[in-house]
């Protein structure tokens, strides 16, 4: 069959999938259009949850890329720290890296016999 | 005389001619360099489509420079060979494709990216010594050619990574730090060809690999062979330079840059696959490529997710990537010696990690552009400044989505076929290197969330009130990578079945490699 991948564990095809998202997400459509009873248009419920916070401007509440994965980066300080660190931009460093792998290298290669 | 027999050559010749053409022209009319260029590798392609038929139907292709016929490997009364000479097997056509196809797009996208620009005839220039230089690296089956290629691509590329020009500084330092470890690495090449010299008296890839004791000297070339290649593959922890040189270069010189570095991983592997074969301990080198790749995949992804300049980003994505490269075929090589292991996971293994070569050139070279359209409209590569560009760039934040999806392994998407080639066949050689692969995905797919939500989402910013799509040519560019994406996505057994399998297959059989020059030797 086209389009069949054969992975040696099973097989991939991108067409069956297509078909299955296609027949999912009309599924999907079809349950969200039979809509909710309670919803009203064009009043508080069309608003975002805020904590009663007054909203902010659209342009004022555009989240930069900084900002984004914070927490992941925050929790993860002790990992980061060293990591960025060793990024100095030295050009001394990349070239002390070529050679402490290049050493590496041949010892394992050397030691594996 | 049949021009046909002359495809190898005639590939590396029009752009080659072309390029010492262009500084001519260029003081006629600088406008027409960009034309002249893109022809030229338009021409280069078609070559390299007609070569690749002939070489996945009729079998391996030589072309042997100096001698009366383009064919005779051994002139008469010697046993080994001792001219230059182009080998092209399965492998080396599949990174050829590669190389000419993004070149083109390259050109193509350059046409308007840069016009009206200074030095625009020694942009051309460069570029085509950049895809020459390229093309001689997957094709020589010589190595001190290769050495000589390897250093013609690292001089175009420090020239041009520092295109953009003096006075701006970062793009002469990021130059400066490639043109260094380029030389570094170049001496210990040029050092490990002089082993191969002394010790066996050819030079010829194929000789060589007939002869090979894997001596003490052998390993000593081998590791520093691996070492450097895999430093200008951008593989951890020597892949600093790559941040630096990939987002101070042009965008499409980025995306070709890619494809150089994907002609030193070709390079390693065809070392250890085709020289080196099973003379070496495979499973030692083996795990050496694939901890190299884990390295990357993993440290390549977090650094990238804390990135704030688009091209950086992505340039540590590139990192990433390659690790996936590097773990396919390093599972392939640690198992090269054990037949059954090879037949039972392998071989889909090394499919797995060379397709993946293709999928990433297409879709980080579209990813690269997309930034490329941002900065040509915006000025800047800082994402913290973008916001709501879909809102003025509509076919750019298509082509983002496209490029997205596909180096996250979502399907349907080309990247996803590849990916899911290296965890079903690494799992069975160990099952935590296909975790860390699937881990490496998901950062992946959050990291270019967090671009596509910066630079794409949100309200229309006041600033960039006048920006609008990019020209024709760039979207052209960008168009055809997407379409490539989604083709190879919809049915990569085409793909896998016609031209990664025999590529995979032209590495494993050493004997292949060897007869196509040595005969029945």
């Amino acid at each position: 069959m086209l389009g069949l991948l054969e992975t040696g564990s099973g097989f991939w095809s991108a067409i069956i999938w297509i078909l299955l998202v296609l027949v999912i997400g009309g599924m999907v459509i079809y349950l969200r259009n039979k809509g909710e009873d309670s919803y009203k248009k064009n009043t508080e419920q069309d608003k975002p949850f805020i904590s009663g916070n007054p909203e902010e401007s659209k342009e004022s509440s555009h989240l930069s890329a900084s900002h984004i994965y914070w927490g992941f980066t925050e929790a993860l300080k002790g990992y980061y720290d060293p990591l960025v660190k060793m990024h100095t931009g030295h050009i001394n460093d990349y070239s002390g890296w070529i050679i402490v792998l290049t050493v590496i290298i041949l010892i394992v290669i050397g030691v594996s016999g | 005389m049949n021009l046909f027999n002359h495809t190898p050559i005639l590939i590396l010749a029009v752009p080659l001619l072309t390029a010492f053409l262009i500084p001519i022209i260029g003081k006629i009319n600088k406008k027409t360099t960009g034309i002249l260029a893109t022809l030229a590798l338009g021409l280069s392609l078609i070559m390299t489509i007609v070569l690749a038929a002939k070489v996945l139907s009729v079998g391996p292709q030589v072309y042997v420079f100096g001698e009366k016929s383009s064919l005779l490997t051994l002139p008469s009364g010697l046993k080994f060979p001792i001219r230059i000479m182009f080998q092209i097997d399965a492998m080396g056509i599949f990174m050829g494709l590669i190389t000419a196809l993004v070149s083109f797009l390259g050109a193509v996208y350059s046409l308007a990216f840069l016009d009206n620009k200074d030095k625009i005839d020694s942009y051309y220039s460069l570029l085509l010594l950049l895809t020459v230089s390229m093309f001689g690296m997957e094709f020589t089956g010589d190595l001190f050619n290769f050495f000589v290629f390897l250093e013609i691509a690292s001089m175009a590329s420090v020239s041009l990574i520092c295109y953009r020009g003096a006075d701006l500084g970062e793009p002469v330092e990021a130059g400066f730090k490639y043109m260094v470890v380029s030389s570094i690495s170049a001496l210990m090449v040029l050092f490990a060809v002089g082993i191969f010299y002394g010790e066996y008296d050819v030079l010829n890839i194929a000789a060589i690999a007939s002869v090979v004791k894997y001596s003490q000297l052998d390993k000593i070339a081998l590791g520093i062979l691996v070492s450097v290649l895999a430093m200008k593959a951008g593989a951890v922890p020597m892949h600093m330079w790559t941040p630096d040189a990939y987002s101070e270069a042009p965008a499409p010189i980025t995306m070709i840059l890619v494809a150089a570095s994907q002609a030193s991983l070709y390079a390693i592997f065809r070392i250890v696959f085709s020289m080196y074969n099973i003379t070496l301990n495979t499973l030692a080198v083996g795990w050496i490529i694939i901890i190299l790749g884990l390295l990357s995949m993993f440290i390549g992804v977090t650094m990238a997710i804390i990135q704030k300049d688009i091209k950086r980003l992505m340039a540590y994505h590139a990192i990433s990537q390659t690790g996936y490269m590097l773990l396919g075929v390093g599972v392939g090589l640690a198992v090269l010696a054990n037949p059954e292991a090879l037949k039972d996971y392998g071989i889909t293994a090394m499919e797995g990690g060379i397709f993946h070569i293709m999928n990433h050139a297409m879709y980080k070279g579209l990813l690269f552009l997309t930034a490329g359209a941002l900065f040509f409209r915006t000025g800047t590569r800082d994402l913290n400044k973008m916001g709501g560009l879909a809102h003025y760039m509509k076919y750019t934040t298509i082509f983002f989505i496209i490029g997205a999806a596909a180096i996250a392994g979502l399907p349907p998407f080309n990247g996803f076929a590849s990916k899911l080639l290296i965890y079903e066949s690494v799992y069975k050689f160990n099952p935590l290197l296909s975790i860390i692969a699937m881990v490496v995905s998901i950062l992946t797919l959050a990291s270019f969330v967090k671009v596509f939500h910066s630079a794409f989402l949100g309200p229309k910013l006041p600033q960039f009130k006048e920006v609008k799509e990019v020209p024709r040519s760039m979207v052209f560019a960008m168009a055809v990578l997407s379409c490539i994406i989604i083709f190879f996505g919809l049915f990569p057994d085409l793909i896998v079945k016609n031209l990664v399998h025999p590529a995979v297959m032209s590495l494993i059989e050493q004997l292949q490699y060897t007869g196509t020059v040595l005969g029945g030797m």
